[in-house]
């Protein structure tokens, strides 16, 4: 069967296009970053206007700060209605929202049907647990202290996905460019190490 | 006379600097209002209006009566005017600078003979000449011969004269009327189904954007007046993202506007006007992905700026700044374009800034380090290792609340939970606020 989804992206840390897909923890505003750095097109990103937090423009990813638009709605269906019709504009790439209560099935089922009208991505930032079952994938990002000096560690971990496994990951990845180095975890044997010799 | 004479003469003289520019608009606008009286009515240097009524007089009842209406009419208006009738523009010109009046038919020649020679709009050198020579008016050159005037004083005196007597034509050539890009329908009965009111605005959305192409213009605002039976009018306006003059287009953005608008009794006359337009020339149409995607981003920043408000739908521009909250402007996306930042910064920058905010029950704190453990937004931290300080001080010639405790000390502090925070120090009033987050 031949679907319209791309189901096995690149790499793990790619979204699928066509589909919305959530990021809650401390770190998902990098985490939006991140991904806005890796796709191509316009950038929309939409606060409201109360939260204190700005992106600010001399860190921003190279080639990220030229294509992000601000939307600063008031109310919460603001939000939600700006969210739909930027992803229904084909010529955005990724559509990065902050609602500010959970999101409901109907909302989320309308923001996926917007997204494959555009064939674009959006990336919710919500709140802890305040997701919809709708969402294609939902990530859990921490930025996590490094053992080196200057250390840009994240854990970013894939808590839902409904076209694959989930999994977590910890990288290294200083905000300048789309590059990132992963990092290779210890990890706790579940069985005895072979005896040497 | 210069102003110092004249305030030495008078020392209570009040002045006020000349505004040209709002001088000529008000020139401007008596001029069109002057129309009343002549479809071809010009300018006439700074102060000046000139009028053909070539066979316009007679609907006024005569050319007395013509000038005492006019006279009358700009007293009410509280403009001190003078006014003349003449048979050509050069002799009404002439005795409007010298008191105006109306010079009969073909009595040019006497009418304007009492004039000083400097009344031919001719210049200075020539008007001395002229009076040195014994010529000081009009009536002494009318009969000289023109051959040696015109050897003596140049071709232009003897082109003046002629003109002032009738001898060689000058016409008076009207400006053109700027283009009013404004259409309109009146119904026979009255209507209040949305569909029907969104059919006239499709009819009148099509008239008025062949109107703009036909001026090479695009609208950036339209408005849409509706007025119902019962005389109350009802607008709607809506902005766009750029200049636009596709109808179908357009029309989209109405249809919210129209929505809410209370039919009343009926509508019965529909009024649309682009009342910001800016050019816009002709382009070829199924232009490459570029002009696809550049028309599908400004559909969508037209109808999320007209629902949100355009003050709210923002790009980041660079600003030349060193403090940090100010190396950036929020501008409205629709009346900017995209810059490029500059060249990296060394050194580092967080992802998101906020307005500062403090720090609680800071322990550990040796002098010139960030505190080993804080609390800031309800959680505890501790201080793995920390970078800094960097010194930025406050813009002096720039008086701002935030910055009034002084100089600030900016520390990256990497911390044991794992947020990465942009701490600062103020020395002058000692305290820790965050001002930021890194990657």
């Amino acid at each position: 069967m031949k679907t319209h989804f791309d189901l096995s992206p690149a790499d793990p840390l790619t979204l699928i296009a066509a589909r919305v897909h959530e990021a809650q923890g401390r770190g998902r505003r990098a985490f939006a970053l991140f991904q806005a750095a890796r796709t191509s097109g316009v950038l929309i990103w939409i606060m409201p206007t109360h939260i204190p937090e700005l992106p600010f423009l001399d860190a921003l990813p190279s080639g990220v700060n030229e294509r992000l638009h601000l939307f600063r709605p008031t109310g919460e269906t603001d939000l939600l209605w700006s969210v739909e019709e930027a992803l229904r504009a084909s010529a955005v790439g990724l559509v990065i929202a902050e609602p500010q209560q959970s999101l409901s099935l109907t909302a989320g089922r309308r923001l996926q049907l917007a997204a494959e009208a555009g064939q674009t991505r959006g990336l919710m930032l919500i709140r802890n647990e305040a997701g919809s079952n709708a969402a294609e994938s939902r990530w859990l990002c921490e930025s996590a202290p490094g053992a080196g000096r200057d250390s840009t560690l994240q854990r970013w971990s894939l808590i839902k996905n409904k076209k694959g496994t989930i999994g977590s990951w910890v990288l290294d990845w200083n905000g300048a460019s789309s590059a990132f180095n992963m990092v290779s975890e210890a990890r706790e044997r579940y069985e005895q190490a072979p005896s040497p010799g | 006379m210069s102003l110092a004479d004249a305030r030495a003469i008078c020392p209570e003289l009040a002045t006020r600097p000349a505004d040209l520019p709002s001088e000529k608009a008000a020139l401007e606008s008596l001029r069109r209002w002057a129309s009343r009286y002549s479809p071809m009515i010009a300018t006439e240097g700074i102060d000046g209006l000139v009028a053909d009524i070539t066979g316009v007089a007679h609907l006024f009842g005569g050319e007395e009566d013509l000038r005492a209406d006019l006279d009358a009419r700009l007293a009410r208006a509280d403009v001190n005017g003078v006014t003349a009738v003449a048979g050509t523009r050069g002799a009404a010109q002439a005795l409007v600078r010298h008191g105006g009046g109306i010079v009969q038919d073909g009595k040019l020649a006497e009418g304007i003979g009492h004039l000083p020679v400097s009344a031919l709009r001719i210049d200075h050198a020539t008007a001395d000449a002229l009076a040195r020579v014994g010529l000081p008016r009009i009536a002494n050159l009318i009969n000289l011969p023109r051959a040696p005037l015109s050897r003596r004083f140049g071709p232009g005196l003897v082109l003046r004269l002629d003109q002032a007597l009738g001898v060689q034509p000058e016409s008076v050539s009207a400006e053109p009327e700027p283009p009013h890009f404004g259409v309109r329908m009146t119904l026979p009965e009255a209507i209040g189904l949305q569909s029907d009111v969104m059919a006239g605005l499709a009819r009148l959305l099509d008239r008025l954007c062949s109107k703009l192409a036909l001026h090479h213009m695009g609208a950036r605002r339209v408005q849409l007046e509706l007025r119902r039976v019962d005389r109350a009018t009802a607008k709607v306006e809506i902005g766009l993202a750029r200049p636009m003059r596709d109808s179908t287009r357009i029309a989209a953005l109405f249809a919210k506007g129209v929505d809410e608008v209370d039919a009343g009794f009926g509508i019965d006359c529909l009024r649309l006007s682009a009342t910001l337009v800016e050019p816009m020339p002709p382009e070829q149409i199924g232009g490459g992905p570029t002009l696809k995607t550049d028309d599908a981003l400004a559909d969508l920043l037209s109808s999320v700026g007209n629902r949100l408000g355009f003050d709210r739908v923002l790009r980041m521009i660079p600003a030349d700044s060193q403090i940090p909250e100010r190396s950036f402007q929020l501008v409205p996306a629709i009346y900017s374009t995209a810059e490029p930042a500059g060249p990296r910064k060394v050194t580092r920058r967080p992802i998101t800034v906020f307005s500062p905010e403090m720090v609680f029950d800071a322990t550990g704190q040796r002098p010139g380090t960030p505190p080993a453990r804080f609390r800031w937004r309800r959680m505890w931290f501790s201080t793995l290792r920390a970078q800094g300080p960097e010194r930025i001080t406050p813009e002096w010639w720039f008086d701002d609340p935030a910055w009034r405790s002084g100089m600030r000390d900016y520390w990256r502090v990497e911390t044991q939970e794992g947020p990465r925070l942009w701490l600062f120090h103020t020395p002058q009033s000692p305290g820790w606020q965050v001002a930021g987050e890194f990657v």
